[in-house]
């Protein structure tokens, strides 16, 4: 159960102006049906003074939802225009002494409802800028909209610069699976490294253990020639070497170390080492030189170079 | 006014004579049934007991075919990461979108990690599709896992002929039964059913305890390591005092097993109609004509759950709901989205689910509580008018987010 204040209890039993309002010439209606808020709001405005006479509510939502909507009437009541859309959802919180941090959206939906409310009077056409993810970090109330902005725009790449940049996972740090999700999820649609060919249209990136992935060459192998084995060698440093600039644009590069019959050993370098996409970058260069070389080969990790020489 | 619980598929109260089976267990029992002196003797021998209780009441062939785990959810991702470990020529997981969040999320987790996981769909009732389900059946499926009843509207599924679909591909079967089992009548012996988890907390046992039934000769890979416990299936202290009360609360479980089927289904049918004559546009979600005896989900339109809960919880009356609010999620309960129930309904579901302690007079009680709020909230609601819903041309429609 929620752990609701005694003001929030208070104001969802017994809430203040609800219902509709006679005389309303100032109408708000936010929220959505989906997450399952609606609110709204009906101000009686005096037109000398712009000052708000009287406020109502309807809402649909839970107890927190219908407890901010009560504290939002009493507080803009007596207030002008001006005044109250200065009006905050951090003080709609406070008026109820807080909100749990999953319900902290309730007084946001509020002052926009207020804002709409007086647009609405003013004649103009309140847009809602507002995006709401779903609640990643619980300790500092971070949802996954604003970390994948603050990821997006600032090329963060781990765990750590996110809760510097957002305190998101600062906390008890049980968020931190869904944290590397997302910036798993963006680097994966920046990256333009080759991507084999089952994700370049998935959404979402799905690690392969390369040593597992096999794919099928794009044309029959027996249709082309066999190459020599220096045409071979060729073949693959200049595959290697097309795609070298499309790393090289994310700041990191490859080079070959070994090849021994399908094996090919590589080394990853600058920000392809160790970035949560070096599975599907390896398996997407992988596609590449199978369809080039008309063969089956297999890119291995250079560490991977002395444990196969044992096998 | 006396508290009443509706909430038995959430947890149940522990019945008095488990509590008194298991209190030896706390103090001269405290033996730890490995030991080979003759303080674990005497645990061992309630362990065997219980182990046979567990056995009767799902008709289980042989009694080391129950396996005692922590919970449910432990007996859940032990059956499917098992039945993925014992054959890696397999990797294929079929399942459907009502499950519990033990089955959705660990599904997911493995999906990142290469499996492949198929969901089936199910219609406005809550039914699947066993053209569908033939259809996905291949050599490649490891593990098929579907819930016998479905936690927010007691739908049953056809597990029994489903287990003997997946035999004929060579697939393993596993059910989720801890709504199930002690509400309808059980007998592996007669299924193909592979695996099936249960857990004490739903049928009066005490929290902390669950079972894994394993058939025999079903390949087999354990979660937990480090000792012979449970035949190494299982490593790990048992938990004594739990395993005896779970004992006790299926042998219980047997006995009421007719009235869960007459008595208490009479109850919830009665609390059903009386809200739903009462209540306008009200209605019941999942299969009424196919499901749990002790399950109502009712869907009230244009108000918001939580909202219901906390008046009724005023009046001492608790349920739950599928709204978002409850959970501190965006989108209301997916058992609801999945059966298509608009959203205008879905978060306005309540589930009351009774057992064998409740009572006519309570179950009146809540019949006169409840449609009053669902009146009260509709008032405050913008998307209602008076005495129904706002006509379509003055119909509230936000700014949506």
């Amino acid at each position: 159960m929620w752990d609701y204040t005694e003001k929030v209890r208070e104001h969802f039993f017994n809430p203040r102006n609800a219902g509709p309002l006679d005389g309303a010439n100032a109408v708000g209606d936010v929220g959505s049906i989906q997450c399952g808020d609606a609110l709204r709001l009906m101000l009686r405005v005096d037109p000398e003074t712009e000052r708000i006479l009287d406020a109502h509510f309807q809402t649909f939502g839970c107890g927190s939802a219908i407890a901010s909507s009560s504290a939002l009437t009493e507080i803009v009541k007596g207030m002008t225009l001006d005044e109250a859309l200065q009006v905050s959802n951090q003080q709609i919180a406070d008026y109820l002494d807080g909100l749990p941090p999953e319900k902290m959206h309730c007084s946001v939906m509020g002052r926009e409802a207020l804002q709409a409310a007086i647009a609405n009077y003013r004649g103009e056409t309140w847009v809602d800028d507002h995006e709401e993810g779903a609640m990643v970090c619980k300790c500092f109330a971070v949802d996954s909209v604003l970390i994948e902005d603050v990821v997006r725009a600032n090329n963060l790449t781990t765990v750590e610069q996110v809760t510097h940049y957002t305190k998101a996972g600062g906390g008890c740090c049980s968020c931190h699976e869904g944290i590397e999700e997302i910036l798993s999820n963006v680097s994966a649609e920046r990256c333009t490294a080759p991507m084999p060919p089952s994700l370049a249209d998935a959404p979402k990136p799905a690690a392969q253990p390369i040593a597992i992935h096999v794919t099928k060459p794009a044309t029959e192998p027996a249709a082309r020639p066999r190459l020599t084995n220096f045409q071979r060698m060729r073949k693959i440093e200049e595959t290697i070497e097309a795609i070298r600039p499309m790393l090289q644009r994310d700041h990191g590069d490859i080079e070959v170390v070994e090849i021994d019959g399908k094996n090919i050993y590589v080394n990853l370098k600058g920000a392809c080492q160790g970035c949560m996409m070096e599975q599907a970058t390896l398996s997407g260069i992988q596609a590449q030189l199978v369809d080039a070389l008309g063969e089956f080969v297999q890119l291995l990790p250079a560490g991977m170079l002395g444990l196969s020489a044992r096998r | 006014m006396s508290p009443i619980y509706l909430d038995n598929n959430a947890t149940t109260a522990c019945d008095p004579a488990v509590v008194e089976a298991m209190l030896p267990y706390f103090t001269e029992q405290f033996g730890n049934a490995s030991s080979m002196h003759s303080f674990g003797n005497k645990v061992a021998q309630g362990l065997k007991e219980a182990r046979v209780a567990v056995q009767k009441l799902i008709g289980a062939e042989f009694d080391s075919e129950i396996i005692f785990t922590s919970c449910g959810t432990e007996s859940d991702s032990t059956a499917i990461l098992s039945a993925l470990k014992a054959q890696p020529e397999r990797n294929q997981i079929i399942t459907t979108v009502v499950e519990h969040p033990a089955i959705l999320a660990l599904c997911e987790h493995l999906e990142k990690e290469g499996t492949v996981v198929h969901r089936l769909k199910v219609d406005k009732k809550g039914r699947l599709d066993i053209d569908e389900y033939k259809s996905l059946l291949s050599p490649r499926t490891a593990i098929v896992s579907v819930m016998w009843a479905n936690n927010e509207t007691g739908t049953l599924f056809p597990v029994e002929q489903m287990a003997a679909m997946a035999r004929t591909v060579g697939a393993m079967f596993h059910t989720d039964a801890v709504q199930a089992v002690g509400k309808v009548p059980i007998d592996l012996k007669k299924s193909k059913i592979d695996m099936l988890s249960l857990s004490g907390h739903k049928l009066h046992a005490p929290k902390g305890i669950g079972v894994l039934y394993l058939r025999r000769n079903t390949r087999f890979r354990p979660l937990l390591r480090g000792g012979h416990q449970e035949r190494g299936r299982r490593a790990g202290t048992e938990n004594s005092a739990s395993i005896v009360g779970l004992g006790k609360a299926a042998e219980q479980a047997m006995e009421y097993m007719e009235f869960e089927n007459t008595e208490v289904k009479r109850l919830r049918d009665r609390l059903e109609a009386g809200i739903l004559a009462q209540v306008p546009h009200a209605f019941v979600t999942g299969d009424p004509a196919n499901r749990l005896p002790n399950t109502a989900n009712i869907a009230f339109e244009y108000v918001e759950g939580e909202a219901i809960l906390l008046l009724l919880n005023k009046q001492g009356i608790a349920a739950s709901s599928g709204s978002a609010c409850t959970s501190g999620s965006l989108e209301p309960s997916h058992v609801m989205r999945a059966m298509g129930i608009p959203y205008t309904a879905a978060h306005g579901t309540i589930r009351f689910s009774l057992s064998r302690y409740n009572t006519e007079e309570e179950i009146d009680r809540v019949i006169e509580a409840a449609p009053p709020i669902i009146a009260q909230l509709r008032k405050l609601s913008p998307y209602w008018n008076e005495s129904g819903p706002t006509a379509a041309e003055q119909a509230f429609a936000p700014a949506y987010a």
